[in-house]
C-alpha cells in the first residue's frame, strides 16, 4: 500500500462520555512524519487511539486520502492501511514470535517474514520463543515488526521507545529513519525522548489538554529551548 | 520497506508434515494397542473414539478460541440424528452417512456461532445453553422423526467401502472409526496453525489487538464454529453408525458438560489435550464404573480436583513442557 495523507478536522473524542481530546484538526501529507508532543496525560495516546477507532467519538471527521474512514470500525481501518504500534506493545502472548508475525502478513506470502527477520535479526533468533517470554524491547520489535508486515500506508507510534535501552532506541530510531526515507508510509510518532523524535519528524503537533496547543517545523522548537519548555515542560534531553 | 536489504535464509518449515506424520502414527499406535490388547472392548473403544471427535470440536472454540460453551453436545448430536435419519430413510453408504453428518454438524455450528459468539462470558455461556437445551427439546418432541425419549434405532449401515461389514465384535466400526480420527486429527493438526487458526488463538488473547491488526472477529469465530460443527458431527455420524442408535443423551447438557471436564483435564487449546483428555476420563470412568458402580462419580470428581489443583493447564502441559527441555538440551548438545 503506498503512503497516504491523513486529515484530521475538528476531531473530539474520548472514553464514553468522558472528553480528552477536543476539536483537534491536522494534516499530515502522504510520506511525511509528524512527531505529537506533550506532556503526560494531554491526549496524544488518546490521539492515536481515536485514529484507530478505539475510542468513544464526539465530533469531526477523520480523512485518508479520499475516504471518509470516521465511521469506519477498528479492523476496517487496519485493513485501509493504518497500522498501529501501541505503548502497550500489543503481540500475542501464546504464539511465538514467527506465529506473531504470521497473523500480520494480511495474505501476503510466508517469504516475507525474511523482511521482518531483516528489519530485527533478533526476532529471528527468538523465532520459536513466546511472545510472553520476550524482553520490553524484544516486544516492541515484535510489534512493530508484525504492524510493518501488513504494508500500512500510515504509522501510528505510541511511544516506542519507552523503557528500551538507548542502545535499542537507536536501532528503532534508525530503522524508522530508514522507513520513513522510502516515503512509502506516513508515520505519525508520540513520543516523550524530544530530541529524537524533532531529529525524526518533518512537522510536529503539541498537546495540551487535549487541544493542540503550537504546531510547525521541528527546527524551531530544536533552536528554541525556552519554546520548548514552556510547551512540553522538559528540555531537549 | 524498499531501503532494507532482506536476506532469504532457508526457513524451517512452517507447517512441517513430520508433525502430522508423528500425530498420524501415534493415533494408528494407540489403535493397534486398542485392538490386539483389547479385542473385547472394541465397541467401548469406539464410542471413546466418537466422543473424541465431540471433544476435539470443542477443543476448536474453547481452547483455540476462548469461547464458553456448555451446550457443544447439540452438533454432535445433530450430526447423529441426521446420519441415523439418513439411514433409516434408505441411504446404507457409511462414508454417505458420515457427510451427511457433517454437513448437519457444520449448518448446526453455523447457527450456534452465529448466536453464541454474539456475546462474550455469561451471556456467552448461558446462550450456549439455551441452545443446547433448545436442540435436546426438539430432538425428544420431534418423536416421529427422531424417536423421542426411545431414541432413534433401526439404524443399519451398509458395508463399509462396499467390502467389510458391520459385525458384532465392532471391529469394523473401530477401524472404520480410527482412520477417520487419523485424517481428521491430521487435518485439524494443520488447521489450527494455519494463518487463520493462528489468528483464533490470537483472539482468545486479545480480541481487541486482533481487531488492531486488521481482524474481524465475528466472522472468524462462526466459522470456527461451523468447523468444530462439522469434526463434532463427524462423531454424532460414527457413533451413530457403530452404536445403531441415537438417543437424547447425544445432546443432553450432560454430555455438554462431560466434554468440557475431559477437555480441562486433557488441557484446553492443544488437540493432543483434548485427545488424552477423553482417553483418560473415559478409561478411568469405564473402569472405576464397573469396579464400583455406585460410588464412580466421586472417584471421577476426586480425580478432576487433583488434576485441577497439580495440573491447572491439562495434564498435557507438563508432558510438553517436558518435549521443550529435552529439545532445547538436544539443541545445546
Amino acid at each position: 500500500m503506498p503512503a497516504a495523507p491523513l486529515d484530521i478536522r475538528n476531531l473530539s473524542a474520548g472514553y464514553g462520555p468522558t472528553r480528552i481530546i477536543e476539536g483537534i484538526s491536522f494534516s499530515v501529507k502522504a510520506g511525511d512524519r509528524l512527531a505529537v508532543l506533550g506532556r503526560n496525560g494531554m491526549g496524544k495516546t488518546t490521539l492515536l487511539a481515536t485514529l484507530m477507532g478505539l475510542t468513544t467519538r464526539h465530533g469531526g471527521e477523520i480523512r485518508i486520502g479520499d475516504q471518509d474512514v470516521t465511521a469506519k470500525r477498528t479492523s476496517a481501518r487496519a485493513d485501509l492501511g493504518i497500522g498501529y504500534v501501541p505503548q502497550t506493545r500489543d503481540i500475542f502472548a501464546s504464539l511465538t514470535v514467527e506465529e506473531n508475525l504470521r497473523t500480520g502478513l494480511k495474505g501476503r506470502p510466508a517469504s516475507a517474514l525474511d523482511e521482518a527477520y531483516a528489519m530485527f535479526p533478533r526476532l529471528r533468533e527468538r523465532r520459536g520463543n513466546y511472545g510472553k517470554q520476550l524482553s520490553g524491547g524484544e516486544q516492541q520489535m515484535l510489534s512493530m515488526a508484525r504492524t510493518l508486515l501488513g504494508k500500512p500506508s500510515i504509522l501510528l507510534l505510541d511511544e516506542p521507545l519507552e523503557g528500551l535501552a538507548p542502545v535499542i532506541c537507536d536501532e528503532l530510531m534508525a530503522l524508522l529513519a530508514k522507513l520513513a526515507a522510502t516515503n512509502e508510509v506516513t508515520i505519525i510518532l508520540v513520543e516523550q525522548q524530544i530530541e529524537r523524535a524533532l531529529d525524526f519528524a518533518s512537522s510536529v503537533m503539541v498537546m495540551e489538554r487535549g487541544r493542540t496547543s503550537w504546531s510547525g517545523a521541528p527546527d524551531v522548537l530544536t533552536a528554541d529551548r525556552a519554546l520548548v519548555d514552556r510547551l512540553v515542560g522538559v528540555g531537549i534531553h | 520497506m524498499s531501503e532494507i536489504v532482506v536476506t532469504r535464509v532457508p526457513h524451517k518449515r512452517s507447517i512441517p508434515f513430520g508433525q502430522e506424520a508423528a500425530g498420524a502414527l501415534s493415533i494408528i499406535a494407540l489403535g493397534a494397542i486398542g485392538y490386539f490388547l483389547y479385542p473385547d472392548d472394541l465397541a467401548f473403544l469406539t464410542r471413546l473414539i466418537g466422543i473424541a471427535f465431540l471433544v476435539l470440536s470443542l477443543d476448536l472454540v474453547t481452547g483455540y478460541c476462548g469461547v464458553a460453551t456448555l451446550g457443544h453436545a447439540a452438533q454432535f448430536g445433530v450430526g447423529a440424528y441426521a446420519a441415523g435419519i439418513a439411514c433409516v430413510r434408505g441411504i446404507a453408504d457409511p462414508v454417505a452417512l458420515l457427510a451427511v453428518g457433517v454437513f448437519a454438524g457444520t449448518i448446526m455450528g453455523l447457527i450456534s456461532g452465529a448466536l453464541i459468539t454474539r456475546f462474550r462470558g455469561l451471556p456467552q455461556l448461558v446462550l450456549s445453553i439455551a441452545v443446547g437445551q433448545l436442540v435436546a427439546a426438539l430432538a425428544n418432541k420431534l418423536s416421529w422423526l427422531t424417536g423421542g425419549s426411545d431414541g432413534l434405532s433401526g439404524i443399519t449401515p451398509g458395508k463399509v467401502f462396499g467390502i467389510f461389514n458391520f459385525d458384532m465384535y465392532s471391529r469394523t466400526a473401530f477401524l472404520f472409526s480410527l482412520g477417520v480420527l487419523v485424517i481428521v486429527f491430521v487435518l485439524l493438526q494443520r488447521f489450527v496453525r494455519s494463518p487463520f487458526g493462528l489468528m483464533c488463538r490470537g483472539i482468545k488473547d486479545d480480541d481487541l489487538r486482533a481487531r488492531m491488526i486488521g481482524v474481524s472477529i465475528y466472522p472468524r469465530l462462526v466459522l470456527m464454529y461451523g468447523v468444530a460443527g462439522a469434526v463434532a458431527g463427524v462423531g454424532g455420524a460414527l457413533t451413530a453408525i457403530s452404536t445403531g442408535v441415537v438417543g437424547l443423551d447425544s445432546v443432553s447438557f450432560e454430555r455438554s458438560a462431560e466434554v468440557l471436564v475431559m477437555l480441562v483435564l486433557g488441557g484446553a487449546g492443544h488437540l493432543w489435550g483434548a485427545l488424552a483428555g477423553t482417553i483418560i476420563f473415559m478409561i478411568f470412568e469405564h473402569i472405576v464404573a464397573a469396579a464400583n458402580p455406585f460410588h464412580w462419580m466421586t472417584l471421577v470428581g476426586l480425580l478432576l480436583i487433583l488434576i485441577v489443583i497439580f495440573a491447572p493447564r491439562g495434564l498435557i502441559e507438563p508432558v510438553l513442557a517436558l518435549f521443550a527441555r529435552l529439545k532445547r538440551k538436544g539443541s545445546a548438545a
